[in-house]
């Protein structure tokens, strides 16, 4: 009798290779009636009722797996790519959008803010989801290749400074003492070299990596300089770690989005901060509403850029776009980010259906910058 | 001279015989070429982007410089922290799989049964096919904390020897395999010949079969070198962006190819300095490639036993 | 060599050699046991993290931002078509190079340099696989960010790794057989079909298999060359936009819930029991043919 093992190999084989192909097949014969994009228009259009301000609105039957059902309006392709940052939100988003117009295609990628701004330059994409401004280059290459954008700040990332649970001699940084610890060429080695009276321990730092959104935004707020920081801390890409990394060592101190503080609440220790180059200011400890209301300081707003030309051309990018916005809120909530003040999100939806489609930034009231990109 | 009706017929079957043989040989050599012009495109595409970099920043600086501190305000263009990071990292590994690989290889072919080596290849075969993620996390997640923390002090959350030690259980397979094959063939002959002078089974092993396999057994050394050099996602995950010389394995260090990654995947704007680069790292750790695989094909060369 | 075996023959290194004897097979065992050990810790911990996270909805459904609700379809489906175009480009010139440098080329010096390439080949970081084809195929050749692009890359990407087994393969076949076939006349297409191959033929599959576990693995590639994640329709065409499983997994076991790490173990579980499946088609296709072999030849 041959060895068991090579029976069991071959009996999951076949099971796993044939579910597999069997699923396969079936789901091309069952979509054998579709087109390339899922959807056979089986009826000619009409413009139907509820024919809104520049929004065509189609009736359009389509057939889903053999199941036809009139749909609403809607119906096309949307392409997104960007920032991982902001790639919960918008998945969250394109998700609820897809349940209701089922008919509306909606892809999101992660190339990074940069190389979503690549090719969001280009014409490539629709919407570029963006953890920071365009910058003055980006800009005018997609000028040069006849790009218009609309920029719309989504929500607001915070940044949150950390340090382990069993620290008990830090409650409040000042942007200084942050400068300090942080700077390129730091002396700062120990904690006793901070503030007189701390122990006199090594320091251990944790931060994201220097090609992040979060970096540039912390580096350019607290140091005062884009990119400016000292090397020789440990980073990394993925803030979950830089959690566990703070968890386990006593004389931690790390920053990273406040998107990751809510589920490691119980592990890690969160430390107020205070720009003091403001006069009165006073230690302001992140929280859902310090943040949305800007008394954190250190808040950076996230940003949707639409394409000006799919605007005009694509009625369901729009109707996303206003999903987005309405829904803004929630949404944002949902995946652990800070949502900007509620009547931002009224205010943009007004002013977009109003046709306006710029200065959206300075409905946000966000003080970061004192204007939009380019940056 | 005339030839019979059937020796026309085999002349020309010959004939056809032939030229066919011409064809399928110049279809395979059309088919082998394609990893040489792989090649090729792959070191214009880095070639041209480096050019560009080193317009800008100089060779010396490159090859000299201790900093690395290229996507940061205040730049250093010192290749050294990233390649000592590489090479550590990789030596760590080759000193895992290489003794590992052939003890495992040693092992199937002259010891174990025909069931036990039904069970074995495979299993070791599949710890090349768990993906790259997979093992990172689990050196960062696992490794790290439950093995090397206690066993080691000094030793941070990101570490060179996790890394190091990951990729080498990651590359067991390539020198495992390879080397396994390579014993197979050696003859019987001289296994029976070292049994009659009254060799012990160690013996054979040993100093019969391995020697015998040894070019073979060296040639899966380095590939799975190369292999342990180009790793890329056990480094970026275990290993972290920290880019600074450093010999303690315990330390956070970046890889070549851990800092090609972070550029390739971030958001450097395409066309700056930081974006070019990521090209120049990858030209330099391909070069360094070719230069290692040319000394170990020579030392191979050298080691050769023939039968 | 020889005279190394006669060391052993004073008393003392009789009893020496006699101990060492006995030890060798389990110091050698050592080392399988650590490669085991190292394999079941890992499904282990993956098991405990992420075990009851297994259900069928991560097989069937689509990415979502709520980990009840979340599913793997549109990855799977972009790894299966991708990985499997892949193989179907790498397979068959992997052996056509393996052919080329065993049968036609042997040794020669035109042979040194290609197999010197393929060396080099090995040795290019899986992300500039990606860098170039994305800059090469994708924007070059005007192919897209598609399912076909992907698969070249992916098949580059292996192509050293198969065609290393594959030599290996057809240099396990005794050569007395080949001189036999030439001497009675045939040619190298025959020597090849007729001979070589048949016997080759598991070798190269398991290198076949192996090549395709690595690119079912393999993230930073296809995140340079797609960078897609979010998809909720399958990829029905050559040119169709797709992702892959390690690029979802990667993203989900960063995300700050934790139940989305728990599901990237499980999804992981599923990749491995895919890549485990697959294994098995290799081993058992590997011994009908050599059972068929032995039919033949008997």
């Amino acid at each position: 009798m041959m060895a068991n093992p090579k029976m069991v190999g071959l009996i999951l084989t076949f099971l796993l290779v044939g579910g597999v192909v069997g699923y396969i097949t079936g789901w091309y014969i069952a979509g054998s009636s579709m087109t390339g994009r899922g959807l056979t228009v089986t009826e000619t259009r009409f413009v139907g009722e509820g024919a809104k301000t520049s929004t065509i609105t189609e009736r359009v039957t389509v057939t889903v797996h053999g199941l036809t059902q009139t749909t609403g309006p809607l119906a096309g392709d949307i392409l997104i790519d960007g920032s991982s940052t902001v790639y919960p939100i918008t998945e969250a988003v394109a998700e609820a959008f897809m349940k209701t117009y089922p008919a509306v295609k909606i892809s999101v990628g992660i190339s990074g803010t940069g190389g979503g701004f690549k090719r969001f330059i280009m014409g490539e994409t629709d919407i570029n989801d963006a953890s920071r401004p365009i910058l003055m280059s980006e800009a005018q290459t997609a000028e040069a290749n006849g790009i218009r954008w609309i920029e719309i700040p989504v929500a607001i990332d915070g940044l949150v400074i950390v340090v382990n649970r069993e620290n008990d001699w830090v409650e409040c940084l000042t942007f200084s003492e942050l400068k300090k610890i942080w700077e390129p060429e730091s002396t700062v080695t120990k904690w006793s070299d901070i503030r007189e009276g701390w122990p006199d321990e090594p320091i251990r730092l944790y931060g994201p990596g220097p090609d992040s959104g979060t970096f540039d935004y912390f580096t350019e707020r607290v140091i005062g300089k884009l990119k400016a920081s000292r090397t020789d801390y440990i980073a990394s890409e993925d803030d979950n770690v830089l959690v566990a990394g703070v968890e386990g060592e006593r004389y931690a101190l790390g920053y990273f989005g406040y998107a990751y503080y809510p589920n490691a609440a119980a592990k890690i220790k969160i430390v107020a901060v205070r720009d003091d180059s403001i006069p009165d200011a006073s230690c302001v400890t992140p929280t859902d509403e310090t943040v949305s209301s800007y008394k954190y300081p250190l808040s950076r707003p996230l940003f949707l850029y639409v394409n000006k030309r799919s605007w005009d051309e694509k009625p369901w990018l729009r109707e996303f776009v206003y999903f987005y916005l309405e829904n803004g809120e929630r949404f944002v909530k949902q995946v652990s980010y800070t949502p900007l003040p509620s009547n931002y999100y009224k205010m943009a939806v007004a002013t977009l259906k109003a046709g306006i489609t710029d200065g959206l930034y300075s409905l946000s009231q966000i003080s970061m910058w004192k204007n939009a990109g380019p940056h | 001279m005339v030839l019979s009706a059937r020796a026309e017929e085999l002349k020309k079957s010959i004939q056809r015989r032939r030229t066919l043989d011409r064809v399928f040989h110049t279809i395979f050599l059309l088919a082998t070429s394609v990893s040489t012009v792989t090649l090729v495109i792959i070191y214009l595409t880095l070639g041209l982007e480096s050019f560009n970099f080193f317009s800008q920043v100089s060779i010396i600086e490159f090859l000299t410089s201790t900093k690395w501190t290229v996507l940061f305000a205040d730049k250093h263009f010192g290749i050294l922290p990233l390649l000592n990071a590489t090479m550590l990292t990789s030596l760590i590994a080759i000193a895992v799989a290489a003794p590992l690989g052939v003890m495992i290889a040693l092992y199937l072919s002259e010891y174990a049964s025909a069931t036990t080596r039904s069970i074995v290849k495979p299993l070791v075969e599949t710890l090349a096919g768990i993906p790259t993620v997979v093992y990172g996390y689990f050196a960062l997640y696992f490794l790290t904390p439950s093995l090397l923390k206690p066993l080691f002090t000094g030793v941070q959350s990101h570490n060179a020897l996790a890394v190091g030690l990951m990729i080498g259980v990651l590359i067991i397979p390539i020198v495992a395999s390879i080397s396994d094959d390579a014993m197979k063939v050696v003859p019987a002959d001289l296994r029976l010949a070292a049994y009659a002078m009254g060799a012990r089974k160690s013996d054979v092993a040993l100093r019969v079969v391995l020697p015998a396999a040894l070019s073979g057994v060296s040639a899966s050394i380095i590939l799975a070198f190369s292999r342990a050099t180009g790793e890329t996602m056990i480094a970026v995950i275990a290993g972290g962006f920290r880019s600074v010389l450093s010999f303690n394995v315990g330390d956070s260090m970046e890889t070549m190819t851990a800092f090609i990654a972070q550029v390739a995947t971030g958001d450097a704007p395409h066309g700056t300095i930081e974006y070019q680069s990521l090209f120049a790292v990858g030209l330099f750790l391909l070069l360094i490639t070719a230069v290692l695989n040319y000394i170990g094909i020579k030392v191979v060369k050298r080691w050769a036993i023939r039968y | 060599m020889g005279n190394q075996i006669l060391i052993g023959t004073g008393r003392r290194g009789v009893k020496l050699k006699k101990i060492l004897d006995k030890l060798l097979p389990f110091i050698l065992s050592i080392a399988v046991f650590i490669a085991v050990a190292t394999i079941v810790s890992l499904l282990i911990t993956l098991i405990t993290t992420g075990g009851h996270r297994l259900s069928w909805n991560l097989i069937l459904n689509y990415p979502s931002s709520n980990p009840e609700e979340a599913g793997m379809r549109s990855a799977i489906l972009g790894s299966i078509f991708t990985v499997g175009l892949s193989a179907l480009i790498c397979i068959p010139l992997s052996i056509a190079t393996a052919i080329f440098l065993v049968e036609y080329s042997r040794g020669g010096r035109l042979a040194s340099i290609l197999s010197y390439n393929i060396s080099n080949l090995a040795g290019v970081p899986s992300v500039v696989f990606g860098v170039v084809g994305l800059g090469f195929l994708a924007y070059g050749l005007g192919m897209g960010r598609t399912v076909i692009t992907g698969a070249f890359t992916l098949a580059v990407l292996t192509l050293p790794l198969v065609t290393v087994t594959c030599v290996e393969a057809l240099k396990t076949v005794p050569d007395d057989l080949r001189q036999g076939a030439y001497a009675l006349g045939a040619t190298t297409v025959q020597v090849v079909r007729r001979v070589v191959l048949p016997r080759a033929l598991p070798m190269m599959l398991t290198g076949g298999i192996l090549g395709i576990s690595r690119a079912l693995g393999e993230a930073a590639p296809i995140l340079v060359v797609s960078g897609l994640l979010f998809i909720r329709e399958d990829p029905v065409s050559l040119f169709s936009k797709f992702t892959v499983m390690p690029l979802q997994l990667y993203n989900w076991i960063s995300r700050p819930q934790p139940a989305f790490v728990e599901l990237s173990s499980a999804g992981i579980i599923i990749l491995l029991l895919i890549l485990l499946a697959l294994n098995a088609l290799a081993i058992s296709l590997r011994q009908l043919l050599v059972r068929r072999m032995e039919q033949l030849w008997r």
